[in-house]
């Protein structure tokens, strides 16, 4: 991607430009022929998984694959009928720990760029080190603690362990984005007497709201695609939507068909969420990168 | 995975995850809940058991007070999270689904409560009416300590047309040089036609389960009567060298990669003349909407060398954690799920080829199951009556198991020693080193257990 975009931009005598252009139409365009390759080959699977889930079982794990096949609606009428839940689940553990993440978050953020606090950089490696253990090497400590406080199979579990979970990145992603605020705004702020909260509410909230926005929707896909937590966890009642997917699996039968179903029900509020904030998330993305 | 290093950065981590996780015992309660007494049952997302699921009203008719949830993971989730929960005395779970390997090592260790009493004061439960050597191996001093919901042993199935086709006979108790001569026969690899099906998948659960049953009745043994790991024996080695060279030769193409569900699409589209595997492959074999090869499939019993039998023995079952709140509860769902009355629910209302096999003798006295079963009825019942140690292995071994090895290490060394055999069918390696390999393996696991006994 980056590579098309660098090639035009070199900067180059225009009679040496005039004779390159030849040359670098080709590269461009087997730049670009690569590129529609590269990204097909990854967007196969995808394309793949959608299409099988509109399959019946015997055609989804036929060999050779079928290509060609009558839609069919029944896997989706199985896994949605089942999934209730697992939804419900899943939307209160993303959704509260989302915002748990942001209230904690941009707070933390602030006093880490805009008014650092002493040691910011001890205190960011602090942060960021959490997130250095494995996952597996916590599991057991985990697990037999919630066993002990009788919070096994409890969605507010969850809730807690994804705030944790994401809440570093979330403030390494925010206080990128605080520091691309120039210190004139927030002076001009103050010189017309805003306090700490109305600089906030009314100054750097809506400058930093693309990078708000791109921080929700990471923790978001974090929470809601989070399977090992899940899976240890819980049981009957607090199981998420990772867990259902999981479930739809069989080790005696074919379940591939339903096992697609399941999982591209499970992606699309994600996908739609990336889509709705679209475009705050490219200038947000961005807008921390290029520091 | 855990680099000095990193220690203290980890600590610090796992104080703060720790600091949370203490205070989520302030959050609010479960989300969901019913009326009554409610039980959770993990289970094995196996299609007989999403079968029970579906007749949970059935249950709820007869049990009103008690209100089931059921838990159903993929057999290797289901094992991790229910022995996790178990060894731990997690009480997540009022009704658990093992198998015969768990049953034992967890009645000895107090994990799960003795099912006996609960069985004989049941009225009509009839715990004798279980396949006897399913009964044996879930018992502890012949107390159940877990009640079958369905059993398989292993067996051979070939295509009775082709074998017509082609002029040969399947004797009625083949060999495993029968079984090799056969295969070379049918064998046709410009067909993508194969003479056997064996799985070849690294996993104790996947090659070492046929792997094994050759082995023992080739003579070999894992663990001698004296505590010796004896992978290293002229027996083990020939057994070994049967399997690979057979598949090698006369197998699916990437056996190294296949198990169970790869050696049943083959089979069950027509791409192999035998498949060596449990029997509860027949539901899947005999049903026309997912196989080309119903009713043009024969079953016979395991191939053998040295011994009269060689089949394996698994059983699926029901235990109840001594950690349970609700014991009696859990025990009218696991006898309502492993009753006679069960079978006939799962016939009438589902189909009779869906009734949970190997479980219980009178199912074989049904005549509307005797009819859908004819072919492999027979044969499944003589490979479960048949596994048993004593038919299945030349000399004793000090471990309970037909497969594997019924110690916890089992399920480690296992996968490590089926890596070695995956990687000497792949030809990566020679079986020589494969099995030096695993012994050392083997040795391992020997000597904690002579250091134990010394203690």
């Amino acid at each position: 991607m980056t590579a098309t975009e660098t090639a035009p931009r070199t900067p180059v005598a225009p009679s040496a430009a005039a004779r390159r252009s030849g040359r670098s139409s080709v590269t461009g365009g087997l730049l670009t022929t690569l590129t529609w390759i590269l990204a097909l080959g990854f967007f196969f699977p995808v394309l793949w998984m959608a299409m099988t889930a509109f399959k019946q079982e015997n055609q989804a794990s036929s060999d050779p694959p079928t290509w060609f096949f009558t839609p069919t609606l029944d896997q989706f009428q199985a896994v949605v009928g089942a999934s209730g839940t697992y939804v419900a689940n899943s939307a209160i553990a993303t959704g509260v720990s989302t915002v748990l993440v942001l209230l904690l978050g941009i707070p933390a953020a602030y006093a880490l760029s805009i008014r650092p606090v002493e040691k910011v950089s001890d205190v960011l490696f602090f942060f960021i080190s959490t997130k250095m253990l494995p996952v597996v090497a916590v599991i057991v400590p985990i697990y037999v603690i919630a066993g002990q406080l009788k919070v096994l199979d409890n969605i507010w579990t969850l809730v807690v362990l994804y705030t944790a979970m994401n809440l570093p990145i979330a403030v390494w992603m925010m206080r990128s984005f605080f520091q691309e605020i120039p210190a004139e705004v927030l002076e001009a702020a103050a010189v017309d007497g805003a306090g700490l909260m109305k600089t906030l509410r009314s100054v750097l909230i809506p400058m930093v709201a693309p990078g708000i926005a791109a921080t929700a929707l990471i923790c978001v896909i974090f929470a809601w695609n989070e399977f090992f937590f899940a899976l240890n966890l819980t049981a009957s009642r607090a199981a998420t939507v990772p867990i259902f997917i999981v479930s739809t699996m069989t080790s005696e039968g074919l379940f591939l068909a339903r096992l697609c179903a399941a999982a591209l029900l499970a992606s699309l509020p994600v996908i739609l969420a990336g889509w709705i904030a679209q475009k705050q998330l490219v200038r947000g993305l961005s807008m921390g990168a290029i520091k | 995975m855990f680099r000095p290093r990193t220690r203290r950065l980890a600590a610090a981590a796992g104080t703060a995850v720790l600091g949370l996780s203490l205070a989520a015992c302030a959050g609010a309660g479960a989300v969901g809940g019913g009326d009554g007494e409610q039980i959770v049952v993990a289970i094995v997302s196996n299609p007989q058991m999403q079968d029970a699921i579906s007749l949970q009203d059935e249950f709820r008719k007869e049990h009103p007070g008690i209100d089931v949830r059921f838990v159903s993971l993929p057999e290797n989730e289901a094992r991790a999270k229910i022995t996790a929960s178990v060894a731990t005395g997690g009480g997540e779970f009022d009704v658990v689904m093992i198998s015969n390997y768990e049953t034992p090592m967890w009645a000895e260790n107090g994990w799960i409560e003795n099912l006996q009493p609960y069985a004989d004061a049941t009225e009509g439960y009839d715990p004798d009416d279980f396949v006897p050597s399913v009964r044996e191996a879930l018992s502890v001093d012949g107390d159940l300590y877990s009640v079958p919901f369905y059993g398989e042993s292993s067996f051979l199935a070939y295509r009775k047309d082709l074998f017509q086709q082609a002029g040969l006979t399947m004797p009625d108790r083949p060999t495993w040089d029968d079984v090799r001569e056969l295969a070379a026969e049918l064998h046709d690899p410009s067909q993508d036609f194969a003479g056997i099906c064996l799985r070849g998948l690294a996993g104790w659960g996947e090659v070492m389960a046929p792997m094994t049953t050759v082995m023992n009745t080739y003579g070999g043994q894992w663990f001698d009567e004296g505590g010796n790991a004896r992978l290293d024996s002229p027996e083990v080695r020939e057994a070994v060298e049967t399997y690979v060279d057979t598949v090698q030769q006369y197998g699916q193409p990437g056996a190294a990669t296949s198990g169970f569900g790869d050696c049943l699409t083959r089979f069950a589209q027509g791409q192999a003349a035998m498949w060596y595997d449990a029997t509860s492959m027949v539901s899947s074999i005999e049903d026309p909407a997912s196989s080309t090869v119903a009713g043009k499939t024969g079953y016979v019993p395991a191939p053998v060398s040295e011994t009269d039998a060689a089949g394996w023995l698994y059983s699926w079952s029901l235990a109840i954690p001594s950690t349970s709140e609700h014991k009696d509860a859990a025990w009218d769902f696991v006898s309502w799920m492993t009753d006679k009355d069960y079978i006939t629910l799962v016939g009438s209302t589902l189909s009779w080829e869906r009734v949970p096999p190997g479980s219980r003798l009178s199912t074989y006295e049904i005549p509307q199951y005797a009819e859908v079963s004819e072919a492999y009825a027979d044969a499944t019942l003589t490979a479960m009556s048949e596994a048993t140690q004593e038919k299945t292995m030349v000399a004793p071994v000090p471990y309970p198991g037909i497969q594997f090895v019924g110690i916890p290490e089992f399920q480690d060394l296992g996968t490590r020693v089926g890596q070695q055999m995956s990687a000497a069918i792949a030809g990566q390696k020679s079986v020589a080193d494969a099995l030096e390999q695993s012994q050392q393996y083997a040795e391992t696991v020997a000597e904690t257990y002579r250091k134990e006994n010394e203690r």
